[in-house]
C-alpha cells in the first residue's frame, strides 16, 4: 500500500535578497485529499508551491515526493513523475485551438499511441464541457474559459499530484460552483494541492487546510479546525493571538 | 482532429507544377527555378527553428556555409566523390548546430540573436582566415568533372533542374510529416508558451537543440546543393546577409506553414528580378515590398491566407 503522504517538505527555505518569502516550511500533503494552502497576500504561497513544482530553486531544505527527494530535479522532470500545474496567471496556448492545447498537454504521455490520446482529449473536453468550442483560438474564448481549459490540460496529463494556483481568481460565481463540482469530482482520483483566497471554495472542497503566514507554516487542519484557531485568526483580522 | 487529406493534396499539387514548370517555362526561368529551390531549402531549414519553434537565430549562413564549404571543400581538397562529399557538408552543418545551439541556447530573445550572430561572424572569418584552402572572399569552383553523380551530367540543365526537385521535395514532404509529428506539436507548444511547455513536463531545452540541429542539417543540404548545382563556393554566402535572407523569405511567404518558405523565395526572387529590369534601386523596391507586406499582412503570404480562408493550411 502506498504511503498516507505524497509530498512531503524539509526546512523548504527561500530568501529573495534579505526577503525571507518561505521560512523552514515542513509540510505534508496527504494522498488522495483536497489540501488547501491559504494565508494573505504575500505570505508565500505561491513561493512554496514554485519551490515544489520546480519553477522557483529553494535557498535550502528538501521536496519529497512519492518518497523520493526530487529536491535537485527540474520542472519538467517532476511533471513527469506525475505532478501538474496550474499558473496563477492564466498560461495557455493561446495561438493553438482548445483541442490542440488540451491534446499538448495528454501527448506528454499518450502521443505515440494514436487512439488513446484522441481518447483521452476528447474525455477531457466533454468532461469540461469545450467539446463545442474545441475548434476555436484558445485566445479567442473568454477570461473564464481560459482559466476552464488551463484546469482541462492539468487533467489531461492525469496527475497524482494536482497542484492549482488560485485557480477561481477573477472568475464568475458561477464558474466558481462549477469548479467546485469539478474539484469534489477529482478529489477521488487525484491528489489536490490548491491555494485559494475564496474561503466559499476552501470550505467547500478542503478537506485539509494548510496556513501559510509571512512564510512560515501557522496552523493546519480541517477547515473548522483552522478557522478555530487564534493565531489564523490573528493573521487574517489583525486581532492579537491571545487576549 | 485535424484532417490531413487537403495538406497532402497541396503539397503533392505544388511538386506536380514544379516539375511541371521545367517543361513549360523558358530556359531563364528554369535556371532561376533551379535556384529558387535550392534556396527554399534553405528557407524550409530556417523555417522549422524560427517559425514553428519561435527561436530568431541570425547565424543561419553557418549552416548553409558548412553545407557548402563542407562539400566544396571534400571534393575540391579531398577530391571525394559526391555522395560523401554531399554527406559531409551536411553532417559538418548538423554538427555545428548542435555546438552552437549547445551554447547559444543558453540564451533567449535578443542575446540568442545576437549569440548566433556571433558565431556566423566567427565562421565567415575563419574561413577568410583560412583563405589558403578556402580562397577567401574569391571562393573557388568546384569543377564540372566533380559535379557528376552516377555518370549523369549534374551541371546540365535539366539534371541540375531536377537534382534541385528532388531535394526540395523530399525536404519539402520531411518538413510537413514532421511539422504534424508530436515533435512538430511539441515545438509549436514552445513557440507559443515556454514556460507552459515545461510545466506540462516538456523538455524544453533540449527539444529547442533537436530542433536547432534539424535546422542546421537542413540548411546544411541547401548549402551543399548550392555548391554541388551552381559550382560556385565563396565566403559572401556565410556573410552576415545569408543569414537575413532566409529570415526575409519566411517572414514574406509565412512563418510557421510549410508552404510559406517557397512562396518567400520566389516571390522576393522575382520581385528583385523585376524590379532590378527598370531601376538600379532595386533594393528600394524590395524593403517598401517588404514594408507593405508588414504593414498589411504580417503573418506573411501563406500566413495570412491560413488566417482569412484556409484555416487547414499546414
Amino acid at each position: 500500500m502506498a504511503a498516507v503522504s505524497i509530498l512531503e517538505t524539509k526546512g523548504l527555505t527561500k530568501i529573495y535578497g534579505g526577503v525571507h518569502a518561505n521560512t523552514d516550511v515542513d509540510f505534508t500533503l496527504q494522498r488522495n485529499k483536497i489540501t488547501a494552502l491559504i494565508g494573505p497576500n504575500g505570505a508565500g504561497k505561491s513561493t512554496f508551491v514554485g519551490m515544489v513544482s520546480g519553477r522557483t530553486s529553494p535557498t535550502r531544505g528538501h521536496v519529497y515526493f512519492e518518497g523520493q527527494d526530487i529536491s535537485s530535479l527540474p520542472a519538467h522532470k517532476r511533471m513527469q513523475l506525475g505532478m501538474a500545474y496550474t499558473f496563477q496567471i492564466t498560461s495557455i496556448f493561446p495561438g493553438l485551438s482548445v483541442e490542440d492545447n488540451i491534446a499538448l498537454a495528454a501527448g506528454r504521455k499518450l502521443a505515440h499511441d494514436k487512439p488513446a490520446h484522441a481518447a483521452k482529449t476528447e474525455t477531457v473536453l466533454n468532461r469540461i464541457g469545450l467539446s463545442a468550442r474545441k475548434d476555436q483560438y484558445a485566445s479567442d474564448l473568454s477570461y473564464g474559459h481560459q482559466r476552464i481549459l488551463e484546469i482541462a490540460m492539468g487533467l489531461a496529463q492525469d496527475p497524482t499530484l494536482f497542484i492549482l494556483d488560485e485557480p477561481t481568481q477573477g472568475l464568475a460565481e458561477s464558474e466558481v460552483d462549477a469548479f467546485v463540482t469539478l474539484m469534489r469530482g477529482l478529489a477521488q482520483e487525484t491528489t489536490i494541492l490548491l491555494i485559494e483566497h475564496n474561503m466559499r471554495v476552501v470550505a467547500k472542497t478542503a478537506d485539509h487546510v494548510a496556513v501559510l503566514e509571512q512564510g512560515r507554516l501557522l496552523a493546519a487542519g480541517t477547515f473548522a479546525e483552522v478557522q478555530a484557531n487564534s493565531a489564523v485568526q490573528a493573521a487574517y483580522l489583525g486581532v492579537p493571538a491571545h487576549v | 482532429m485535424m484532417t490531413s487529406a487537403k495538406p497532402n493534396a497541396l503539397h503533392l499539387g505544388i511538386l506536380v507544377v514544379l516539375a511541371a514548370l521545367f517543361f513549360v517555362l523558358p530556359a531563364y526561368h528554369v535556371g532561376a527555378f533551379s535556384r529558387i529551390m535550392v534556396l527554399a531549402i534553405y528557407a524550409i531549414g530556417f523555417n522549422l527553428l524560427f517559425g514553428y519553434t519561435g527561436l530568431l537565430s541570425l547565424g543561419h549562413a553557418m549552416f548553409f556555409a558548412a553545407g557548402m564549404y563542407g562539400f566544396g571543400l571534400s571534393t575540391n581538397l579531398g577530391g571525394l566523390p559526391v555522395v560523401p562529399a554531399f554527406a559531409i557538408g551536411v553532417i559538418a552543418a548538423g554538427l555545428l548546430a548542435f555546438a552552437a545551439g549547445y551554447l547559444a541556447l543558453r540564451t533567449v530573445g535578443v542575446a540568442f540573436m545576437i549569440v548566433t550572430l556571433m558565431f556566423a561572424q566567427t565562421f565567415y572569418l575563419v574561413i577568410l582566415y583560412f583563405g589558403e584552402y578556402t580562397r577567401g572572399d574569391e571562393g573557388f569552383i568546384v569543377q564540372q568533372a566533380q559535379r557528376s553523380l552516377f555518370g549523369v551530367d549534374l551541371t546540365s540543365e535539366t539534371a541540375r533542374y531536377f537534382t534541385a526537385f528532388v531535394l526540395f521535395a523530399i525536404c519539402f514532404l520531411v518538413m510537413a510529416r514532421l511539422v504534424q509529428s508530436p515533435f512538430g506539436k511539441r515545438l509549436v507548444a514552445i513557440r507559443e508558451n515556454e514556460e507552459r511547455a515545461r510545466m506540462l513536463g516538456y523538455d524544453v531545452g533540449r527539444l529547442k537543440l533537436m530542433a536547432l540541429v534539424v535546422s542546421g542539417l537542413i540548411s546544411g543540404v541547401a548549402g551543399a546543393a548550392y555548391a554541388l548545382l551552381f559550382g560556385y563556393v565563396g565566403a559572401s554566402f556565410a556573410a552576415v546577409h545569408y543569414s537575413i535572407f532566409p529570415l526575409l523569405w519566411v517572414l514574406l511567404g509565412g512563418a510557421g506553414t510549410t508552404i510559406g518558405p517557397l512562396i518567400g523565395v520566389i516571390f522576393m526572387f522575382y520581385l528583385i528580378d523585376v524590379s532590378s529590369g527598370f531601376t538600379n534601386a532595386y533594393m528600394l523596391v524590395a524593403g517598401l515590398a517588404l514594408v507593405l507586406l508588414t504593414l498589411f499582412a504580417p503573418q506573411g503570404l501563406a500566413g495570412t491566407l491560413r488566417k482569412r480562408a484556409l484555416r487547414w493550411l499546414p
